[in-house]
């Protein structure tokens, strides 16, 4: 049995922001990527895309100061920074289709080892579906990662041989960002980036079910 | 002489008829023509079919109309919301249609129907439950250069309901921040584009540089007053 932490919400974002560079522009979904925003590097100049029209996204507003013409895809309060700018929504999502956006983090119920995406619906009977822009971030941006716990809360793998849950995408992501490790996603299956100190590859293998190469 | 400023929303409203698709812009509630959906729902006509974003929030606007009974179906991708109580209690009981879209899909069949374009192929949703028909049927499906595809359908309105910033006569508009959205691209998509603007300017004075609407998409205007949007979609604390 090793002896390991797992990241906390915290220290996954972080986690996340490291690997973002100087210059990109990112799209992170609604939910945990948000806090990504938090640790971006100081100095580092990101722009952040919302997909309902804005480019160069702020920080939430002071209280009282909130503007609800000026929210992000959450439909929360944001700001917009010097230099961002406004335009439709054929546009906005002309820029994930387009490639245009180097990056796009969103969460997710389940991945495949080869990318599949389910992040949209559990397919539960008598539940309103709701899609949004969950498949056009999936497989729009030059990059898509997801970030989310590795397993559920029973215990089991959200990284999977094969989804379950109704797809969002296929083989669109790239990377996973998690509590216990960083893995890509290949069409050959799960490669290690990291894993958190103590957590030996072979215990990492035995949560997730699935063979991990180095 | 070219004037499209209608003096009030009923007069602008007048003509809508029964079993219309009406677009209705905004994002959550950023957007939402509150006062001209008010005013559809004062003008009566049923049997619509809605294409917005959502499907409402809490009890007015758009949530309002579902309540009436007069929509027949909604075309949207995000129905589900914190407050979209309205529309879940409709859909429950099978009182209306629901025809899921992704959001870039749903902007891209809006502009392909204002742009004259017949069909497009997006790599949106290939391989998922929404690249199949109402009927479960597959939509089309094309390998180009080696990526997958799915056939799309334009969205034709016959009449756009947009919120608008400001605007002239001729029908040029500008917009307030992320209130945008959907507007433009609606506004190209219907037969007949209705505008509230809360401010109207004389010809010249919106910058051409600056107009985002040009006026040949927009039908009429109506000025409102100035109403600060309402937060709205998610749990508020």
């Amino acid at each position: 049995m090793s002896n390991y932490t797992k990241r906390s919400k915290q220290e996954l974002a972080q986690r996340v922001a490291q690997d973002i560079f100087d210059g990109a522009y990112v799209n992170l979904g609604i939910g945990q990527p948000t806090l990504v925003a938090n640790y971006l590097p100081e100095g580092m100049e990101v722009v952040l895309h919302s997909e309902n029209g804005i480019l160069g996204m702020g920080a939430a507003p002071a209280a009282g100061a909130e503007d609800y013409d000026l929210i992000n895809a959450g439909k929360q309060p944001v700001t917009l920074l010097p230099g961002g700018a406004f335009f439709h929504h054929a546009d906005s999502f002309a820029m994930m289709r387009g490639g245009h956006l180097d990056i796009s983090v969103l969460g997710a119920f389940q991945v495949s080892a080869t990318g599949d995406l389910a992040n949209w619906s559990t397919g539960e009977a008598g539940a309103i579906p709701a899609v949004g822009g969950a498949m056009d971030l999936a497989v729009g941006a030059k990059q898509t990662w997801v970030m989310m716990d590795l397993l559920t809360k029973k215990g089991e793998s959200k990284v999977v041989q094969a989804c379950s849950y109704p797809l969002t995408g296929i083989g669109c992501v790239k990377r996973i960002y998690s509590d216990l490790a960083t893995l890509e996603c290949t069409p050959a299956g799960l490669k290690l980036i990291d894993k958190v100190d103590g957590l030996e590859h072979a215990e990492l293998e035995r949560l997730l079910g699935l063979p991990v190469s180095i | 002489m070219i004037n499209k400023i209608s003096a009030s929303i009923a007069e602008a409203m007048s003509g809508i008829q029964d079993g219309a698709t009406v677009l209705v812009g905004g994002f959550g509630t950023a957007g939402i023509p509150n006062e001209l959906i008010d005013g559809l729902i004062e003008q009566g006509a049923r049997d619509l079919t809605v294409v917005n974003n959502n499907a409402g929030n809490g009890d007015t606007g758009l949530a309002a109309l579902l309540k009436t009974g007069r929509v027949r179906k909604i075309i949207c991708s995000f129905p589900r919301q914190a407050d979209s109580w309205v529309f879940d209690e409709l859909y429950r009981a099978g009182k209306i249609e629901l025809e899921l879209v992704p959001q870039g899909n749903l902007a891209e069949r809006l502009r392909a129907a204002g742009a004259g374009v017949g069909a497009f192929f997006t790599p949106t949703g290939f391989g998922t439950e929404l690249a199949r028909h109402a009927d479960g049927t597959p939509k089309e499906t094309r390998h180009i250069n080696g990526k997958d595809y799915v056939l799309e359908y334009p969205i034709h309105g016959d009449v756009a309901l947009i919120k608008a910033e400001a605007g002239d006569r001729w029908g040029n508009l500008i917009y307030r921040k992320a209130a945008r959205n959907f507007g433009p691209v609606m506004a190209t998509a219907a037969k007949r584009t209705i505008a509230t603007v809360h401010e109207i300017v004389e010809l010249g004075q919106i910058d051409p540089e600056h107009v985002v609407t040009p006026g040949i998409f927009v039908s009429q205007i109506v000025q409102i007053e100035r109403v600060a949007t309402q937060a709205g979609g998610f749990k508020q604390a």
